[in-house]
């Protein structure tokens, strides 16, 4: 059977006013329905003086109040719920590194919705029946496992339910169950490559595999260049948050944006004052969700920062694109008055072939002023036995990323394999300082 | 190259215990080290050696995850006498081979062994065998 090019061809493709309409219409439902159902909702409309009827175009969705990841903390755990829990089949509920947990809710019509959407990602990205996706995000009360695993289904590819570690079994049944395409984080794939080597194997010439679909945490251009060209694969962006329904968007072929599918969710990039940023410009991306029924988030501020492309693309999607996430808005450091993202130092080392593409970042005060310190490891291959050498690759690294940052840092070149490699979220910034 | 050492060197951060996990890792493959050295830089090092046995060294060192790289170095017969540097380095010096870095060992011979990284190996081994300097290589550093 010949590949799909697309899961539904006409709502993919359907021409941008119609999407629009849509969205309008689903919009006024969805106010419609939380103003009834949600306690919290009402409350909120009714302190930022909107009432429904004040929703009736698209444009009118910047009336209604934001809602922070903070509302679902402080409505722990199922408060702003728009349902009866008996209709609600599924709870996800994220880590709380970064504070309370959250819990989501999922109805049937949630979870099809969810699986749709990863249906329409997944063919995108050149997947369908005769494929062996491996799916290495974790499964259970995190969205990346289960998420995955049922839009792969829903296409007719054969799953192999790994999770996340078991990194040498990972390899073995990647081999033997022919896996052609693997679902996990950009650091755990190369942490996979890393490991295979040392097992002897050629993941480029004795595995069968040929996508990737990565994502769950900000990986830039460079790192992308790289686990393609080592391992002779194409890696696919997937974006997604806890919040929203996990992973739920990828890039298509031609690996130039995220397609945001318009008929179930309803975009904004603003900036820090939460004002609506030049179309092509940089900002905090906002999402109303427009089919979900359990927990629909109204002007819900994601906290990723990206640029928002409205044109049609070139493989003939018409719905939006949210180009690579350059991080989150709480990622950004401002070191001596200047922003940095992780992405960034990330993009410079990739560009450096002597370093490997695990790295740490460390902010620290001394006295008034703020100090960034990279620790990066020296490849195998690029170590020589003069010390000068590796003196002035210090140098060239710190002067590269000066470039880019205009911010002096310092760089410490460690051993290969001495910084963490993290089976999840990996942790690459420190900050200790006490602000 | 013939009639030269396999020195092995590694990268290893300026940190403790790095040491005692290399010197560990050897051990447990029982290889002998008989002449060792640390060039630091700040943050970290690089560890020089000459053992009995250099392939397994390398393989050693390297399965275990460290940066390793082989180098060929020379190995001199010096007299265990005032005056047996300064003959090899005027000799050498003389004849404009320069040498990057040095270390030296006393065997149980009454001979002293000078391990020498220089720009030039053939050149510098030429002249030292005309000046009648005994050149020693790995077959017989692992003999020692």
């Amino acid at each position: 059977m010949p590949m799909l090019d697309y899961w539904n061809s006409r709502i993919e493709r359907a021409p941008m006013e119609e999407l629009r309409e849509i969205q309008a219409r689903k919009l006024r439902q969805l106010v419609d329905t939380v103003y009834k159902s949600s306690h919290f909702y009402r409350k909120r409309f009714k302190e930022a003086g909107v009432r429904p009827e004040d929703v009736k175009t698209l444009d009118d969705v910047t009336k209604l109040p934001f809602t922070f990841k903070k509302d679902l903390r402080d409505n722990y755990p199922t408060n702003m719920f728009c349902v009866p829990l008996n209709q609600v089949v599924r709870f996800h509920v994220s880590s709380g590194t970064t504070g309370k947990p959250t819990v989501v809710g999922y109805t049937r019509g949630d979870i099809d919705c969810w699986t749709t959407s990863l249906a329409r990602a997944l063919t995108a990205c050149g997947l369908g029946r005769g494929d062996v996706i491996q799916v290495s995000y974790g499964y259970g009360l995190f969205t990346g496992g289960l998420g995955l695993h049922y839009g792969a289904e829903e296409i007719g590819a054969s799953v192999i339910p790994m999770g996340v570690g078991n990194t040498e079994r990972q390899i073995e049944l990647m081999q033997d169950l022919h896996a052609t395409a693997i679902a996990c984080t950009p650091s755990y794939l190369l942490h996979m490559n890393e490991v295979a080597k040392r097992m002897g194997i050629s993941i480029r010439d004795e595995t069968d595999l040929k996508i990737a679909i990565l994502g769950a945490e900000p990986w830039s251009l460079e790192t992308r260049r790289r686990i393609e060209d080592t391992m002779g694969i194409k890696a696919y962006d997937i974006y997604g948050t806890s919040e929203l329904s996990g992973p739920l968007f990828t890039e298509c072929k031609e690996q130039n944006g995220i397609h945001v599918w318009a008929d179930h969710f309803l975009l904004e990039v603003v900036d820090k004052n939460g004002e609506p940023v030049k179309e092509g410009q940089r900002g905090e991306l906002v999402v109303t969700t427009l089919s979900k029924e359990a927990l629909p988030l109204i002007r819900y501020r994601v906290g990723d920062i990206t640029i928002l492309n409205n044109e049609e693309c070139e493989c003939g999607r018409t719905h939006p694109r949210i180009m690579r996430i350059l991080g989150r808005a709480d990622d950004m450091l401002i070191i001596r008055g200047i922003n940095v993202f992780p992405s960034q130092i990330e993009s410079v080392l990739m560009t450096i072939p002597e370093v490997g593409e695990h790295f740490q970042i460390i902010a620290e005060r001394n006295g008034e002023l703020d100090e960034l310190t990279v620790r990066v490891e020296v490849t195998k291959a690029a170590f020589s036995d003069k010390l000068a050498d590796l003196m002035k690759l210090e140098k060239k690294i710190e002067y590269e990323l000066h470039k880019v940052l205009n911010l002096s840092t310092k760089v410490e070149l460690v051993e290969t394999g001495t910084l963490p490699r993290s089976q999840g979220k990996s942790q690459k910034v420190i900050d200790k300082r006490k602000i | 190259m013939s009639n030269t050492i396999k020195q092995i060197s590694l990268f290893a951060e300026n940190k403790p215990g790095r040491l005692s996990k290399v010197a560990e890792a050897l051990s447990k493959a029982k290889v002998n080290i008989r002449a060792f050295t640390i060039a630091e830089a700040g943050d970290f090092g690089v560890i020089r050696m000459v053992v009995d046995d250099p392939d397994k060294a390398y393989k050693t060192l390297q399965s275990q995850g460290f940066a390793v790289s082989e180098t060929d170095v020379i190995g001199v017969e010096m007299k265990d006498v005032p005056g047996g540097l300064h003959e090899i380095a005027d000799v050498l010096g003389r004849n404009n081979v320069n040498i990057d870095y040095a270390y030296a060992f006393v065997t149980s011979t009454r001979l002293a062994l000078l391990i020498l990284r220089v720009d030039n190996i053939p050149q510098a081994q030429k002249v030292l065998k005309e000046a009648g300097v005994r050149l020693v290589d790995s077959k017989e550093v692992s003999r020692i």
